[in-house]
């Protein structure tokens, strides 16, 4: 089932552009950070998607680490905006 | 692979996406982020419970044990990152959608400014007394 992981994959390049627009016009630091959490997020799934499509479970492994990661990054990223007022 | 791990992925890749049309399309950042995190997290958790399936099926039962342990830190990470993250934007002032009814944050916000002006007012004092 090839055809099935290329639809995957190609929604999930689709998920991933919405975000990227997102990031690139948000008209507020809050607003990137929101989408860069949601990226992080969005590639978890694209790990899961290539255990899948390859059958090796190392992928589970960077998605593991990329979920821990994304979420202490994602922290120190609210926690700089709390400290700091609104600049459009 | 089991039937059941193509249908579980193909779900949480339909949650995937509506999320990501609620980033792009919702007004600010409150209503982005709860549309988003709810969205995604549950759509990724739905194809880690596809993968899970795929691996105790495949009989690769480590890529189902880590895709268990995933989405239990994803479950409980991504909420938090969200509220902290709605936090901050409130705090450093970015305004609510004119079309927003409620407000119930405010009067807590306000304390939470005050009590950060008092402990940098605190600082400088102390700064001054310890350079004198």
């Amino acid at each position: 089932m090839t055809v099935f992981e290329q639809i995957a994959m190609g929604v999930l390049v689709l998920c991933s552009v919405l975000c990227i627009y997102r990031i690139a016009k948000g008209p507020s630091a809050p607003d990137r950070t929101v989408a860069i959490d949601i990226l992080g997020t969005l590639i978890v799934g694209f790990c899961c998607v290539m255990a899948v499509k390859t059958g090796r479970e190392y992928y589970m492994n960077i998605a593991i680490a990329w979920a821990l990661i994304s979420f202490v990054g994602t922290l120190a990223l609210a926690k700089y905006l709390e400290g700091r007022s609104y600049d459009a | 692979m089991p039937e059941l791990a193509y249908w579980l992925i193909g779900i949480g890749l339909a949650f995937d996406v509506f999320g990501c049309v609620g980033l792009v399309r919702l007004p600010d950042v409150y209503n982005r982020a709860q549309a988003a995190t709810k969205c995604v997290t549950l759509g990724t958790c739905v194809i880690l419970a596809g993968v899970a399936t795929a691996g105790f099926g495949g009989a690769v039962w480590p890529m189902g044990v880590k895709a268990i342990l995933c989405a239990a830190f994803i479950l409980l990470t991504s909420p938090v990152a969200a509220h902290a993250i709605c936090r901050g934007a409130y705090l450093s002032g970015v305004p609510l959608t004119d079309r927003s009814v409620a407000d119930d944050f405010a009067p807590r916000a306000q304390d939470i400014r005050g009590e950060h002006q008092a402990a940098e007012l605190q600082r400088a004092e102390h700064e001054e007394t310890q350079a004198s």
